[in-house]
């Protein structure tokens, strides 16, 4: 081994200029394809912190994910039923106390009940459809981000402000008010309710900020005309990326549909997939584009080497041992060309990281968020040492090939 | 009873192409241990071509090339790769060394590639190699620094390198000026009188003439065998 690698490391040395170039080809591939993954890892994580910070890791509604079987559908096997209307149900999760103070027992985080409906705020000439989920200001700091989201008022104000609210900057401007305004709730059942704008926040998420409304329970159960209904719970967990294993036990529990952050975001978290795999193609292919360069030096020095092939296995060195010195060469210019990419990659990511751009929606200036792991130094350094080795290996394979009297007569 | 080291049986190399082409047809030869034979004949006779076939660097079409009792003709690549490196040393008309490697490591290749001997050792024998053709202090120059003769001196080096049972030469005398080809000439003349066997292809009848037994080969036969007994040269014509 140690022979092949003295003529491996004799042919890379004899020429400095095409081994720079190759090592070159091997460090920008390498450097930016870990700026690429840092970048897009960092974005990608940005965004689900802000996703799952604005919202509840677990929804639970007051509906089943089925419609339930009838007694009779139960007791015989001919009957089926449908169509059916229910009569005097009543809306709302029942005993949702109990059923708090159950979940609280094992789940990995806290729960909050709310009382949500939707509504049309009214004001001036603009009447917008919204969300209004009625909260307990002091269980909500628990479940929710909503604290440090606020940019006027704090939640607690809105039990000073009769029929307070708290609504996101981006509705506020749209209808053009401020904190202290008042406007105009319109509920479904007809009931009307002027509220008073407590507070406004922000959570980064133009379809959460232009559609949602906070208010106490009173008011939103006034909205729907039902007072003292909960009909939805909303769980916090220590851990997000448990939120789906936890939705379904709690679902198993409750019979209630829980819903997790991921299966709520399902369609967004889907287009991910799709984004991770063009970014993942279109950095395969920068790779791949860089070991080029090392296929282009073997393929040099095996077609200048021909004579040296022959004459090595005139010699007696077998085949593949002649065949390997030249993916040992490879194996130099892609190491070197791998460890100056990591630093370079490094310095690449470093650098962006000073870059802030303004967010138009949340009105803040953020720099570029990059996630730095280990993983994408050694996933990448592992590829494209695999490249340079198989751009190596066919020019090697092909010059190892000739007989070597075909050489020696030619040279003759 | 005289030990056989280089036979060949029946021997054939045939081209296969659109028009087939027979470069050696049917040889019967065999080469006792420490003799000294010299392959003759014209250009495209067939003799550099008998010669890689004697020494396992290119396969016979039919026939058969035993090498000290063993037959090749079965072996796999690899396995008559093995006996090149442990028992045929070469010696081509173009001395062939690697050019980025001094002489020493030159003549270290084939024992390196063997891994049979320690470092020290390997160098110790290379040394005394290139010390006893007069290389001695030549051993860290490159092959660019040094002279056609003693280049071909460093392949001889080489080529001993594993002692070898056999070597097999191709014109090697054919790219050196007079003096030096007197000077490789009796380098192989006095590795034949130590015992080793050396078959050598050249074109120079006078050179030919010093070694036990030459061979001259025309249309890739043997036309005649000339034997050097007791300082006679006895011509006898092939049947």
């Amino acid at each position: 081994m140690k022979l092949l690698f003295n003529i491996a490391w004799t042919h890379v040395s004899s020429r400095v200029r095409q081994t720079l170039v190759g090592m070159a080809g091997v460090s920008m591939g390498v450097g930016f394809t870990i700026m690429m993954a840092g970048l897009m890892q960092g974005s990608q994580i940005d965004f689900l912190r802000q996703l799952v910070d604005t919202m509840p890791h677990i929804t639970v509604e007051d509906e089943r994910r089925s419609v339930p079987t009838q007694p009779a559908e139960q007791e015989y096997a001919a009957v089926q039923m449908s169509d059916i209307a229910n009569v005097g149900k009543r809306t709302g999760i029942r005993y949702s106390e109990s059923v708090m103070s159950s979940l609280r027992s094992w789940i990995p985080g806290d729960v909050a009940p709310s009382a949500k409906t939707t509504a049309i705020v009214n004001h001036g000439g603009a009447r917008i459809g919204i969300t209004l989920s009625g909260i307990d200001p002091r269980r909500e700091v628990q479940v929710s981000k909503l604290a440090t989201q606020m940019r006027e008022g704090k939640i607690d104000d809105l039990s000073r402000a009769p029929n307070g609210i708290i609504m996101g900057e981006a509705l506020a401007e749209k209808l053009g008010v401020k904190t202290g305004n008042t406007v105009l709730l319109v509920g479904g059942q007809g009931v009307q309710l002027n509220s008073t704008v407590a507070g406004l926040y922000r959570s980064g998420l133009k379809r959460v900020d232009e559609s949602q409304i906070y208010s106490l329970m009173g008011p939103a159960q006034v909205m729907m005309g039902q007072g003292g209904v909960i009909n939805q719970l909303r769980l916090r967990l220590n851990d997000p990326m448990l939120a789906q294993k936890v939705a379904a036990q709690v679902e198993a529990q409750t019979g209630y549909k829980s819903v997790s952050w991921q299966e709520a975001n399902a369609d967004l978290l889907s287009s991910f997939t799709v984004r991770d795999f063009i970014v993942l193609t279109v950095m395969g292919a920068m790779l791949l584009t860089s070991s080029f360069a090392t296929y282009n030096i073997i393929s040099t020095i095996t077609h200048e080497k021909r004579q040296d092939i022959a004459i090595m296995k005139s010699l007696g060195m077998r085949e593949y041992a002649v065949r390997r010195i030249f993916i040992i060469e490879a194996a130099i210019i892609g190491l070197v060309g791998i460890l100056f990419g990591w630093i370079l990659g490094y310095l690449l990511c470093y650098g962006w990281s000073k870059i802030t751009i303004f967010n138009p929606l949340t009105g803040a200036t953020v720099p570029l968020q990059i996630y730095y792991s280990l993983a994408h130094y050694v996933i990448v350094g592992g590829i494209s040492l695999v490249c340079c080795a198989g751009a190596a290996y066919f020019p090697a394979r092909k010059a190892t090939c000739v007989h070597p009297v075909e050489i020696i007569r030619g040279a003759s | 009873m005289t030990e056989v080291a280089l036979q060949a049986v029946e021997l054939v190399r045939r081209i296969e192409g659109a028009v087939s082409h027979t470069l050696v047809n049917g040889i019967d030869l065999a080469v006792n241990k420490g003799e000294f034979v010299a392959i003759t004949g014209p250009s495209g006779s067939g003799k550099s071509s008998l010669l890689y076939l004697l020494g396992l660097l290119d396969a016979p079409s039919e026939g058969e090339v035993m090498i000290c009792g063993q037959p090749t003709s079965k072996l796999s690549e690899t396995d008559r790769a093995d006996v090149r490196l442990t028992k045929c040393g070469f010696v081509f008309q173009f001395h062939f060394l690697l050019p980025e490697f001094t002489s020493l490591d030159n003549v270290l290749l084939p024992m390196r590639a063997a891994g049979r001997m320690a470092e020290a050792e390997m160098r110790e024998r290379g040394l005394a190699l290139l010390s006893s053709l007069g290389l001695g202090e030549h051993a860290s120059k490159r092959p660019n620094q040094l002279s056609g003769g003693q280049r071909q001196r460093v392949a001889i080096a080489r080529a001993l390198a594993n002692r070898p049972e056999i070597i097999v030469a191709d014109e090697p005398t054919g790219a050196l000026d007079t003096a030096s080809t007197e000077q490789v000439f009796s380098i192989l003349r006095d590795i034949a009188d130590q015992g080793q066997t050396v078959v050598v292809v050249t074109h120079d009848p006078a050179l030919a003439a010093r070694a036990d037994r030459r061979i001259h080969i025309v249309d890739g036969k043997i036309a005649e065998i000339t034997e050097r007994g007791g300082g006679e040269l006895v011509c006898e014509a092939a049947s």
